[in-house]
């Protein structure tokens, strides 16, 4: 190994086990609140890391990761509002179901190149919503599923929930559940994309005639992609789900995928290390925007708006890129060879 | 066939609009390589300065023209300021940035000019004439003449003017257009001003059925989306072609087939066109770029 290498997986080492030692004792100092919004944020980042995987690594662009979402907070809605499953089992299945689904949309989406998929994803996930509406039988149409107080649901009205001997609020156990599996999906893609995957990946990504003649199955692998960013994306919708405590088609609007997107590109596309500011971008950007600017209808969006232009001018390959571009330098005479 | 023919025709007045816009999504996605999300409150943002002008006394024609003056600038004025500083970034960034435009116009409108829905007043009137029994609107004619017409005009432009010929040579091959002395730069910014104008065309055309408000023109650029994808993004007739048979086949297909109705309208459109990229993965009218390796 290279000594860049070794001093790159340190400072990642140390980054992550710094970012982990956080993530434990915040809710010390967070209000019940403040954790549930912090637990969104862990939501957003498992989604932002399954779109990354595809459109960073891969470079296959999707503008509808929310449908994802949606088949994996509706595989949860269903199971624990309908059969009385309970929600933690439901959690690995949302995200197989999305995952399957994800397999399926890749094997046509290989026929598909850069614009003509974002558009095609992005049409899936703005017709998702009305065929959810006209299924009421199976989805609950307009009216949705209630999760809060079904017998699966951990959650029960004002007591607190006890686990492994802990007692928690609501909101805390949302936040431990959501961070954990956040933070063991992490270390999945940190080690899949560090590895030979993640290699091909971008070989398919930087050229895919390049990589098809260096013997790389190129089918298998996108569509490999396809179904692992999809997994992510329904492990973050169910969690969606058991957050909101409900779900209906407006829950997982054209807007979230989009969202999703600007997460992306804000954490910096093909890197997993910048994804907590994409994350928190998505949280609580809009909230600042109308908090300290203005209320007045339409001022906050402008806001953003303004705020989301000026950060993507300022740093186009996102955060990581950002960083890259600050250390290299530094980095750069550390490794000279003198 | 008296209702099948006003469905048609009706059909074809929708479909000219969502072509306008279509052609504009293509036009910016030929030289920028970009979908212009904005595209839509582009236009909206233009019908309401329109009618702010028709309001303050100017007839509607006066009022019409000098809008589409100012969305022209407008179009130019948007490139310049924050397309042209991501012009190196990764397309998904310039996307984004057309989402937070998006975003930011239909706030700024908010902001003006209140969420009411208004009326916007028509060009045409909305009396029906007879033609052998069958009544057609006429401004469902009016129209599809004026949506077509701005079509055909750019076509002209396009085709038979030396700045037109610019601005296709600089959208096919950026370097040698350079060479030859073609100021690229400008000519991107000039497609986003052609682009804007037929988006405050399509919105100014579609406000009086649909009338005005901040959000109006979501589902109109959702199909316009649909049809661009439907021609082929690479083509600016299949644009329009693309816009006109999505607008005549959901009319007859909301009408005749009872299970869609007008609520799986939209579904109906995405899925018909994922059926067509699964045939043709470039749209009816488009062809397969060769690139050399």
């Amino acid at each position: 190994m290279s000594r860049r290498r070794v001093v790159t997986l340190a400072a990642q080492g140390i980054a992550f086990l710094l970012g982990v030692a956080v993530l434990v004792v915040l809710p010390r100092w967070l209000s019940d609140f403040h954790a549930s919004e912090v637990a969104y944020v862990g939501i957003y980042f498992i989604a932002i890391l399954g779109l990354n995987i595809l459109t960073g690594y891969t470079g296959q662009i999707s503008l509808g990761h929310g449908a994802f979402m949606a088949i994996g907070g509706y595989t949860t809605a269903i199971l624990v509002g309908h059969h009385n499953v309970r929600d933690l089992w439901t959690i690995p299945l949302a995200g197989l179901i999305a995952g399957g689904a994800g397999l399926l949309f890749g094997v046509p989406a290989l026929r598909l190149s850069g614009l003509y998929l974002a558009l095609a994803t992005f049409g899936l996930a703005v017709a998702l919503p009305a065929v959810l509406k006209k299924f009421d039988d199976f989805t609950g149409g307009t009216e949705g599923i209630q999760l809060f107080g079904r017998p699966g649901f951990t959650g029960k009205g004002y007591e607190n929930v006890h686990v492994l001997g802990l007692t928690l609020t609501f909101n805390d156990w949302l936040y431990y559940l959501c961070w954990t599996i956040a933070v063991v999906l992490f270390v999945v893609a940190w080690i899949v994309l560090g590895g030979r995957m993640g290699r091909t990946f971008r070989a398919i990504r930087d050229s895919e005639i390049a990589a098809t003649s260096s013997g790389v199955n190129m089918p298998l692998y996108k569509t490999l992609a396809f179904g692992l960013s999809a997994f992510y994306a329904g492990v973050a919708g169910s969690l969606f789900a058991l957050a909101t405590t409900f779900v209906n088609p407006d829950t997982f609007p054209i807007v979230l995928s989009l969202y999703l997107v600007i997460g992306a590109v804000v954490s910096g596309l093909g890197s997993i290390w910048g994804i907590v500011a994409g994350a928190l971008f998505i949280q609580y950007v809009p909230d600042l925007a109308s908090k300290y600017v203005s209320e007045a209808p339409g001022a906050p969006s402008v806001a953003y708006a303004i705020i989301l232009i000026v950060v993507v001018v300022l740093m186009p390959f996102g955060l990581t890129g950002l960083i890259r571009k600050t250390t290299r330098p530094l980095t750069d005479r550390l490794f000279r060879r003198s | 066939m008296a209702n099948f023919l006003q469905q048609v025709v009706s059909g074809l007045a929708t479909g000219g609009i969502y072509g306008s816009l279509a052609l504009a999504i293509v036009l910016i996605y030929r030289a920028t390589r970009v979908i212009n999300f904005a595209q839509g409150e582009m236009g909206m943002f233009a019908a309401f300065i329109a009618l702010w002008l028709i309001d303050s006394g100017w007839p509607y024609w006066a009022a019409f023209f000098a809008t589409l003056g100012l969305a022209f600038v407008g179009g130019v004025l948007v490139e310049r300021v924050v397309i042209r500083p991501v012009e190196r970034a990764p397309v998904v960034t310039v996307v984004i940035v057309t989402v937070g435009l998006l975003i930011g116009l239909n706030g700024a409108a908010f902001w003006i000019w209140g969420g009411d829905t208004r009326a916007f007043p028509s060009a045409f009137s909305t009396r029906a004439i007879h033609v052998g029994g069958v009544a057609f609107s006429i401004q469902d004619f009016g129209v599809i003449g004026v949506s077509l017409g701005a079509v055909a005009l750019l076509f002209l432009f396009f085709r038979f003017t030396k700045l037109g010929l610019a601005m296709r040579a600089a959208a096919l091959n950026p370097e040698a257009s350079r060479l030859v002395g073609v100021r690229v730069g400008w000519m991107l910014a000039l497609g986003w001003g052609f682009a804007s104008v037929l988006g405050a065309v399509a919105a100014m055309m579609v406000a009086p059925t649909i009338f005005l408000d901040p959000n109006m023109m979501r589902p109109v650029l959702l199909y316009a989306i649909a049809a661009a994808i439907l021609g082929g993004l690479e083509s600016p007739i299949g644009a329009v072609l693309g816009g006109l048979i999505l607008g005549v086949g959901l009319n007859l297909i909301s009408t005749y087939v009872d299970f869609v109705g007008d609520a799986l309208k939209l579904p109906v459109a995405f899925v018909v066109i994922l059926a067509v990229l699964l045939v043709k993965p470039t749209g009816l009218f488009g062809r397969a770029t060769v690139r050399r390796v």
